[in-house]
């Protein structure tokens, strides 16, 4: 029996186990969107297309599994840019259908059309244009098999109008074979390599373990503490490495970079041997390259061949998916706790004489004690959401993240406004979880229109708006480096009644300006039944410490006085 | 430094806004580029001249290696590679100066392809030196146009494997691997 193309595509998206798409309507798109109407797949109806991007990435980020949204062709597709962007640099699975005009008339400047396959060629993982009804289970087969495996990604898939309507047999390829993309886990060397690492490791004085996002993806939590356990190496991690080490275990150092732990970069500092896994040596991590663990040899554990010796030169590229390569490597090391002994005596007095620290007097609410809270209310079980900005940071330092797909957040874009829609999509995704979105008064009203997504779809989630009336980021650069010329960052004045707003959507709202309102509120917001918005007046002008000034090294670390 | 780099690619229409876009991104420029379909129809080769450190080359090639539409990259800039490009050169000319012009051709076993009363058409090909020091010397006279294929290039002694579309396997650029093995 021939099917339509539209009801090709959908019943590919049932094929590959989808059971929410993300999205909304238009032009183009309606064929596909007639046979949505009638199919087992879950439309979450968003405000805007970013939105549902937001989404599919927060869905995908808490499940592990590609999140999809839908939408039409035109400013549809361009809208999808920021959110498709955000998911490429932190190597996220999506696969986002864009509706197209109709083939014919693509290229003479129709009515919402625009050069989405151009457009999104640098900020995804690969894209297609479906020209031909007989190629579409191909291409979506295709387009999964691309966003899930190596190292993951977004792909978009264009799909012209005339595509949807044309008529073929469904035929489900048996298998996907691209003869130029081959994801494998390990390459052939890395076997080699990891005998060459363990020699270093074994040499070591001083060793750190740095672990990135990439171990997340890679499923090795369990690998990552049985080799810290035997080894006793010390770990830090980065943003999006966050809940991949239980930070309440002893050889945590918490997270490194410009706003990590004095110990963690003190520890990379001085450190012998560096191993990073699944992490890029991102500029916000490594600070001043040309001063990064200068006395470090550095072994580097990546799936992709690119993200070696990109910004810092390695000195032992192993080329392996993270899980597969410590299967390798831990039989190969040993407990290496009396050789280190001193180094992780030294460790132990910087955690001492530099610990995480804010003010703690008066009735103001600090933010970093909100994070701190909610941390102890959920015992650091709950699944964080963040904006991008200082709520962001304080997320990540006082939260103590146990376990792995708990920190969702645009550690590579910085995408403010992703936090709401994200936690939206993983709460869908996660529908026993907590979920708490931590955001910002500037990031939350990037993106704030899903909070009637939120309420439509009852979707649970307790979002805890720090608010002080600034883009405090921005606030604080400019305190630090702009002689306080607070140009562009006041928002306050700009701010409506958030109360009033989240009540028009017919969402709780709960405002709270002092120290002691916090743990009741926290514990109001959970035990809710839907979604929350406890808006916290937090003291206005702290700042995020410590801090690694741009362009310094990771050493000369700015902290409060 | 200059690099020669040939890209095996799938013979897809946007692989070449791909290819030339990852350059482009990074600020790199392209000195030529030439593409065509090799024995298997289904694969264009590409050969790129750019300039930029070995560093920079090595990561270009990863990411290049990275695009789901490439098949294999490889910098054939060291070995012993053949390379040639193909030069039309149309050059004012009359009876005067015509035999001056000849000479220069016939030195550098170049062709003349077209001859009018005022002009004439000269085909070369050769290596970029040969290329750079004819157009040198016919500088002096009356040059109208000057078209470059860009230049392509072939190891003398290996071939580049063209897998075929089942059970291929995507070699890996591995330039830092190796220098690190030494150490």
């Amino acid at each position: 029996m021939k099917l339509t193309g539209a009801q090709i595509l959908i019943k590919c998206l049932e094929k590959e186990g989808v059971r929410h798409v993300f999205g909304l309507p238009g032009g183009v798109i309606l064929p596909t969107y007639d046979v949505l109407y009638d199919s087992k797949l879950k439309l979450i109806l968003t405000k805007h297309e970013q939105g549902a991007t937001h989404m599919a990435d927060g869905y995908a980020r808490a499940t592990g599994k590609p999140g999809v949204c839908i939408v039409t062709s035109g400013p549809a597709a361009t809208n999808t840019v920021t959110g498709l962007a955000t998911a490429h640099m932190d190597c996220i699975p999506m696969v986002c259908i864009t509706g197209q005009v109709v083939t014919h008339a693509i290229g003479s400047d129709a009515f919402q059309e625009v050069d989405i396959v151009g457009i999104t060629r640098p900020i995804t993982k690969h894209n297609f244009l479906i020209k031909d009804v007989k190629e579409i289970a191909r291409i979506v087969r295709e387009a999964f098999y691309i966003a899930t495996t190596g190292k993951p990604g977004p792909v978009l898939i264009d799909f012209p109008v005339d595509v949807s309507r044309a008529m073929a047999e469904f035929v489900w390829p048996k298998e996907v074979s691209i003869r130029s993309y081959q994801p494998g886990i390990e390459h052939p060397e890395a076997a080699a390599q990891i005998g060459l690492a363990a020699e270093l490791i074994h040499a070591s004085k001083k060793p750190v373990l740095y672990v990135g996002g990439g171990a997340i993806i890679s499923g090795a939590e369990k690998e990552v503490l049985a080799f810290v356990e035997k080894t006793g190496i010390p770990v830090t991690t980065t943003i999006l490495g966050l809940g991949v080490f239980p930070e309440t275990h002893p050889l945590s150092l918490h997270m490194l970079g410009m706003h990590g732990t004095h110990y963690a970069n003190y520890s990379v500092q001085n450190a012998d041997v560096l191993i990073g896994m699944g992490a890029r040596f991102d500029d916000r991590v490594t600070g001043n390259i040309a001063k990064f663990a200068p006395h470090a040899k550095i072994i580097h554990i990546d799936i992709d061949p690119a993200a070696i010796s990109k910004t810092v030169r390695v000195h032992v590229p192993v080329v392996c998916d993270v899980k597969a390569a410590l299967a390798k490597l831990s039989p190969l090391v040993g407990n290496k706790r009396p050789e280190i002994q001193p180094w992780l005596d030294q460790i132990a007095e910087w955690k001492k004489k530099f610990p995480m620290k804010y003010k703690t007097s008066g009735s103001k609410i600090h933010p970093a004690y909100v994070i701190e809270q909610i941390g102890e209310v959920t015992r650091h079980q709950a699944v964080m959401v963040t904006g991008v900005g200082q709520h962001q940071m304080w997320t990540a330092q006082w939260y103590k993240f146990i376990r792995p797909r708990t920190m969702l957040t645009s550690g590579g874009l910085g995408t403010m406004g992703y936090g709401l829609p994200a936690a939206i999509g993983a709460q869908l995704g996660m529908p026993e979880e907590t979920v708490v979105c931590i955001d910002g008064d500037g990031s939350f009203q990037m993106t704030m229109p899903e909070l009637a997504t939120a309420a439509f779809n009852k979707v649970p989630i307790k979002v805890f708006l720090l608010d002080n009336g600034y883009y405090g980021m921005v606030r604080q650069w400019q305190q630090l480096f702009y002689k306080q010329r607070y140009s562009g960052s006041v928002i306050g004045p700009t701010n409506p009644d958030f109360m009033k707003l989240v009540g028009a959507y017919g969402i709780l709202g709960i405002r709270i300006k002092e120290k002691k309102e916090v743990v009741p509120a926290i514990k109001k917001a959970l035990a809710h039944r839907g979604p929350v918005v406890v808006q916290c007046l937090v003291a206005r002008e702290e700042n995020v410490y410590p801090m690694v000034a741009a362009g310094n090294a990771l050493d000369q670390i700015m902290d409060m006085a | 430094m200059k690099h020669t780099i040939a890209v095996l690619v799938e013979n897809h229409f946007g692989v070449l806004a791909r290819v030339a876009g990852l350059f482009s991104a990074r600020g790199f420029n392209i000195d030529s580029l030439a593409v065509g379909e090799t024995q298997d129809p289904e694969i264009s080769r590409m050969t790129v001249i750019a300039k930029g450190d070995d560093r920079v080359v090595d990561q270009i090639m990863k990411q290049l290696n990275k695009l789901v539409d490439v098949i294999s990259v490889k910098d054939l800039t060291d070995g012993d590679v053949i390379d040639r490009e193909l030069v039309l050169i149309k050059i004012g000319a009359n009876a005067t100066n015509r035999n001056d012009i000849m000479h220069v051709v016939n030195t550098f076993r170049a062709k003349i392809v077209d001859v009018s009363p005022e002009s004439m058409t000269i085909e070369v090909t050769g290596s970029e030196g040969k290329i750079d020091a004819m157009l040198e010397l016919l500088r002096p006279f009356d040059l109208r146009e000057v078209v470059r294929t860009g230049q392509i290039a072939m190891a003398r002694r290996t071939e580049i494997a063209m897998p075929s579309k089942k059970c291929a396997r995507k070699p890996a650029v591995s330039k830092t691997k190796k220098a690190s093995k030494k150490k």
